[in-house]
């Protein structure tokens, strides 16, 4: 029980400290730093997610594991904004570039549209309750994008030649397609589960 | 060096001269373009080439304190022949500056061969990829802004070169 916590802890604990010491560091300005924090970060989460909504963060219930996965995606929508927001001010012109699919270098694309993916879980998790969602419509909705965002943000991770040192970042970037096949097996996403939940006509 | 550079706004570029040469051809049985087509192409802008570009950047012996060399050359589209005395603009984020930043600025101008050499910082990484940027604005020709990318953070210089078409 506690292996899985000391396995996450480390999985994304070297990756981010080995970019903190990163001689990359020396010329860059704080606010291109913080951006690029918010992106290791923002990976580090999306690694979470899937661990807390399979269960396998023990002794987490599962109720409270889908609590924390709520907040998680808020925390990620923030982390991502962050990122977006330092490269817009370190330098304008590559992050329009890149917001509008126009940029010379192949994983911006990956990035933003990993970004979308994530705002709009995030907002169709807030308004969820209001469209009176069935479970099974949201997991039609969400498992899609849950996989756009993870292959999103992973491509767009190895792709970046940055502070981040490449063989820490590659185990983080297995992680997170470990976990979210993992728990997209463990729960049957794909199942027709009508019988199952009585969701029936 | 060969670049392949596939984006949108390179293939749309792309798609609009395909389509432009098209009508081209239909409307004016290809007059225009007859030279062109079995001598050296000009070189297209680079998408992002013109990112933090200053306009007029002085031209200096060395970008601050130099360990870095950027070389390339500069020739007419048609039948190649090298542009002595042409003035190119340089700069990227190095280890003296970031990529806007004036210091991080320098011109210089081709030899009677065509060829061009400026020493200037070691370039880093800076949004996800080693690159230095080079403009050609000076009007005789077409601007053209070029974007080469380092094969690796490592290497201590990079070559960028024009082939410019008629203003």
């Amino acid at each position: 029980m506690i292996l899985i916590w000391i396995a996450l802890a480390l999985v994304i604990g070297v990756p981010t400290a080995l970019a903190a010491i990163s001689e990359q560091l020396a010329w860059r300005g704080p606010v291109y730093i913080l951006a690029g924090f918010a992106g290791i970060v923002a990976l580090g989460l999306v690694l979470v997610q899937p661990l807390l909504i399979g269960g396998y963060l023990a002794p987490l219930s599962a109720y409270r594991g889908r609590r924390a996965h709520h907040w998680i995606g808020g925390a990620l929508v923030l982390a991502v904004m962050i990122h977006v927001a330092g490269l817009w001010i370190t330098s304008p012109p590559d992050m329009i570039d890149a917001l509008t699919y126009s940029s010379p270098t192949p994983f911006s694309p990956f990035g933003v549209t990993a970004m979308w993916a994530i705002f709009i879980v995030a907002l169709l998790a807030l308004l969820r309750r209001r469209l009176e969602l069935r479970p099974r419509t949201w997991r039609f909705i969400h498992m899609p994008l849950a996989i756009i965002i993870v292959v999103g943000s992973v491509v767009h991770c190895l792709l970046i030649e940055g502070t981040m040192e490449t063989f820490s970042k590659a185990v983080l970037c297995a992680a997170v397609l470990a976990a979210t096949a993992k728990v997209m097996m463990d729960l049957q996403v794909w199942r027709k589960r009508r019988t199952l939940r009585g969701e029936g006509p | 060096m060969t670049m392949v550079v596939l984006n949108r706004r390179s293939l749309l570029v792309a798609g609009g001269s395909v389509l432009a040469s098209g009508v081209f051809a239909t409307g004016v049985s290809g007059l225009l373009l007859p030279a062109r087509a079995n001598g050296l192409a000009p070189t297209e802008s680079m998408s992002g080439g013109a990112n933090n570009y200053r306009k007029g950047a002085a031209i200096v012996d060395r970008i601050g304190k130099g360990g870095f060399w950027m070389s390339g050359t500069v020739r007419r589209a048609g039948d190649g022949a090298p542009l002595a005395g042409q003035r190119i603009q340089i700069w990227a984020h190095t280890v003296e500056g970031q990529e806007h930043e004036p210091q991080s600025h320098g011109a210089t101008l081709t030899d009677k061969d065509g060829k061009f050499r400026l020493e200037m910082p070691q370039i880093i990484p800076i949004f996800g990829q080693p690159h230095g940027h080079l403009a050609y604005d000076s009007g005789e020709f077409k601007t053209v802004f070029l974007r080469p990318v380092m094969r690796s953070a490592k290497d201590n210089s990079l070559e960028a070169h024009f082939v410019l078409q008629a203003a």
